[in-house]
């Protein structure tokens, strides 16, 4: 059963990919979920097919130009004029953007140097504070406490600052990325993990914490405002002469500020994933994943495992650092709720469905556990409130009486938990594999522990 | 009976509590100890002056005055996160294996045990209950938390870890993280849809809020709560019985046996599996206990509860040297011997700059230094890392 499928599947895409058929396959994908998506902007199906005719252009077989051309146009082009038609899509594909980057970071440290990192979203927050602090008023209300707070405080920094910080933080981050690396010399396996997760509920304490004795982070409540860069000039007119007519209502400015992060998320995105694969094939790579498989011939090979082991951490952390800035600078308001040990699994949950060590299979993951979290979610969550509004019932149980409780969008912990237990058990290496790591589990030799053997007879 | 006294090693009972008692004397002595001399150090400092100035002591002698208090808090969550440092002691002896859904384990005991007890509460039993057999439905609510606890660290084990037993151990400790964060919204989600809140407080019954006069320093009366003596007390008996199990019966020395090595256990006729089981078992029930304890001292319990004890407790774990039953304990005292002292002088040795709330960040200090500067813990044996 399970072979005739595969052997389905692999006719089909055979025929799909025969002569030209691909290039208008894909294309038809794009023109159907484009429309489908402008003229319907709530269905979330319409969106779904949106966002996976994006990947057609990934796993379609298409010549190397027509590819560029297909993926820039989506991007570019069809991405931000449907986002400012409804601007939830762009979010959400900011969403996946800020965490394909965040995984492909953590993919680094997990995923090529084989080194489980569960505070990896320490970085994330430290890029965030970062821009947190020095582009909102905070540095000029050291001393004073959130209820003291003068109310005409100029801001610390120009806006436009914030470009530069981009790049501090991932220079911050990385540095930070040395700092918690220096353990990894000494630490190996599960406490390695341990100590990244101590580190991570560190960092976010010290954010809850460092409201006095000067007031760096203000606490719990998180710092708002925090500056945006400024809008380029004549971008918005720009977007209400050209663009007006096909959204077809005027775009307003944080419209347009949306549409602003959602190129800067890409342009770090492309970096990232151009990074990540120049070092996947890199000399680094290959000693990453030498000392990922055995560290002892690894080293006997002449390999520093621990100035590469550093490496790992820093290169990661740096991704997390520059997506932290871009993130509090979008939202204008950092609090130490976003970077709890639940966000940092979540972003090693994608990791793990995608494919631990496959950029694609990473990215992937991002997608699906972000599309999950707030488009799938949500909607199911709305679904069952507006069930509860009505007076339907079903075999005798009023939908009314359900509990408020049940709200699937609280039950991340739920999700993440099961994808996780049955990713290990079923598929450990992911939903698209690495190629490394598919060729090794396929060879893997079968000898199971004596001990199982015998404990099952006895 | 005599004959089963005369069966029963009395040396394995004395010996544990011997022990305990050298553990708390000894932590509670060098934190005091520490403190006096800091409190000496401090002498004139501005913390001295404040608070001369606002409760008209000097430092010193709000050092010394507190001194006991803070001891008796101590030793209460020093048991407890002993108790739950010994799940993950069991298991990481036994598997080499982090169970990070321990700390799960530990909030299903306690919400079971509160529900009983809320139960009881509802049924108007717990009204009418006088001190002996308020004392006996509390026992009832420990056995009902420590079965579920243990019932279900058994199916944990046998759902989510046994497939991955060949596996590397990372596999398995995404596993166990899995299984952690889905256990949390399991309970949240039973507790919720039944009540509309997903947390519980224990009913207030019998005379544990009582407190109990031991001394006086002066004016002032140093007391211990009667629910801390509760607490105390069955630790110490679970951790007596705990040590009798695994050093002087025939389980014990399969447990033993087992976490030696697996192949040859099995050869010599153990039921690996069996044995393993009951690791969890035995763990997860002491991990159950300790949570219905937890909702005793602390009064209110949330399906997040778990995780700050559980990783303390693993902090405590590492900081004896896991995969020992000794060290658990050693670990546990420090740990909360240290946790009470950083909660009750922290604030007013820095002037109020950094409060009791770094407490719980002194735990993860803890735990980082101790794995990079001694990963085999205080009483560890040379181990060698695995990858």
């Amino acid at each position: 059963m399970k072979e005739s499928i595969k052997r389905a599947l692999q006719s089909f895409m055979v025929f799909l990919n025969q002569g030209k058929t691909p290039y208008f396959v894909c294309i038809g994908l794009i023109v159907l979920g484009t429309i489908l998506v402008y003229f319907s902007p709530r269905s979330i199906p319409a969106f779904l097919l949106f966002v996976f005719s994006a990947s057609s252009i990934y796993w379609l077989k298409l010549n190397r130009a027509a590819r560029l051309a297909l993926a820039v146009i989506f991007a570019v082009v069809l991405v931000p004029i449907l986002g400012a038609r409804n601007v939830f899509y762009l979010e959400v594909i900011f969403q996946i953007a800020v965490f394909s980057a965040l995984a492909l970071g953590l993919n680094i440290v997990v995923g090529f140097s084989g080194l489980l990192n569960f505070g990896y979203m320490a970085f994330y927050a430290v890029g965030a504070y970062l821009w947190a602090f020095f582009g909102s008023q905070q540095p000029n209300l050291l001393h004073s406490t959130v209820t003291t707070k003068a109310l005409n405080t100029p801001f610390f920094l120009a806006p436009d600052w914030f470009y530069l910080f981009v790049f501090l933080g991932v220079i911050v981050a990385a540095i930070l990325g040395l700092i918690l690396g220096l353990p990894v010399l000494r630490v190996r396996g599960d406490y390695l993990a341990i100590i990244t997760l101590a580190f991570g509920e560190i960092v976010r304490q010290l954010a809850n914490n460092l409201d006095k004795p000067l007031n760096f982070t203000n606490g719990p409540q998180g710092i708002t405002p925090i500056q945006r860069p400024t809008m380029p000039e004549g971008v918005l007119h720009f977007l209400n002469t050209i663009v007006k007519p096909i959204v077809g209502h005027p775009v307003t400015i944080n419209q347009a500020y949306n549409i602003l992060f959602y190129f800067i998320a890409l342009c770090v995105v492309v970096a990232v994933i151009v990074v990540t694969y120049r070092l996947d094939d890199s000399k680094v790579g290959r000693a990453w994943t030498a000392i990922r498989e055995d560290e002892l011939s690894a080293g006997a090979m002449g390999i520093n495992a621990n100035k590469l082991k550093l490496g790992a951490f820093a290169v990661g952390a740096s991704f997390a650092g520059a997506m932290g800035v871009l993130f509090a600078a979008s939202r204008t308001f950092v609090s130490p709720e976003t970077f709890t040990f639940l966000q940092s699994v979540g972003v090693l949950t994608m990791v793990i469905l995608g494919g631990i060590g496959s950029i694609t299979g990473v990215i992937v993951g991002a997608t699906l556990v972000t599309l999950l979290n707030i488009q799938v979610l949500q909607s199911f969550s709305l679904y069952l409130s507006q069930l509860r509004q009505s007076d339907a019932s079903i075999l005798g149980f009023h939908w009314s009486h359900l509990s408020n409780q049940l709200d699937p969008t609280k039950y991340q912990r739920l999700i993440f938990g099961i994808l996780l237990v049955v990713m290990m058990i079923y598929r450990p290496t992911g939903l698209l594999p690495a190629a490394r790591r598919k060729r090794e589990l396929d060879h893997a030799p079968e000898d199971g522990d004596l001990a199982e053997k015998g404990a099952e007879r006895v | 009976m005599r004959k089963f006294m005369g069966s029963v090693d009395l040396r394995q009972i004395y010996t544990p509590i011997g022990q305990m008692a050298i553990f708390v004397a000894g932590a509670g002595a060098l934190c005091s100890v520490i403190m006096i001399i800091l409190a000496l150090l401090c002498r004139g400092s501005g913390a001295d002056q404040v608070l001369q100035a606002t409760q008209g002591v000097g430092i010193f002698e709000y050092t010394v005055n507190n001194l006991p208090q803070v001891l008796i808090d101590g030793m209460t969550i020093g048991f407890v996160y002993a108790a739950i440092a010994l799940g993950y002691t069991m298991v990481y002896g036994v598997l080499q294996f982090i169970n990070f859904a321990h700390s799960e384990i530990f909030a299903i005991g306690a919400f079971c045990g509160v529900e009983s007890l809320i139960a009881l509460d509802g049924a108007g039993i717990l009204a009418k209950a006088g001190t002996i057999s308020s004392f006996g439905y509390l026992g009832l609510a420990l056995l009902i938390g420590m079965a579920a606890a243990g019932g279900m660290a058994v199916l944990v084990e046998r759902i989510a870890y046994r497939p991955l037993r060949n596996s590397p151990t990372l596999v398995a400790l995404i596993s166990a993280i899995g299984v952690s964060f889905a256990l949390q919204d399991v309970i949240r989600l039973t507790e919720s849809l039944t009540t509309g809140q997903f947390y519980r407080v224990i009913p207030t019954f019998g005379n544990f809020d009582d407190r109990i006069g031991l001394f006086h320093i002066g004016s002032r009366m140093i007391d211990i709560q009667v629910k801390s003596v509760v607490v105390i007390i069955a630790a110490v008996a679970m951790l007596v019985a705990l040590n009798y199990l695994v050093k002087a019966t025939k389980v014990g020395k399969a447990i033993r046996a087992v976490a030696q090595d697996k192949n040859t256990a099995a050869l010599m006729g153990i039921g690996v599996n069996a044995i393993i089981s009951l690791t969890f078992l035995v763990g997860g029930s002491l991990g159950g206990a300790a949570g219905v304890m937890y909702a005793l001292k602390f009064t209110r319990i949330d399906p997040f509860v778990g995780f700050m004890p559980g990783i303390k407790a693993f902090a405590a774990a590492v900081l004896g040297g896991i995969g020992n039953l000794t060290g658990a304990l050693l670990g546990g005292m420090v740990l909360g011997m240290i946790e009470s002292f950083a909660g009750a002088y922290l604030g007013t040795y820095t002037m109020g700059a950094f409060g009791a709330e770094y407490k719980d960040m002194v735990a993860f200090l803890i735990l980082i230094l101790v794995i990079i500067f001694r990963p085999n813990g205080l009483l560890g044996e040379q181990v060698a890392q695995k990858a």
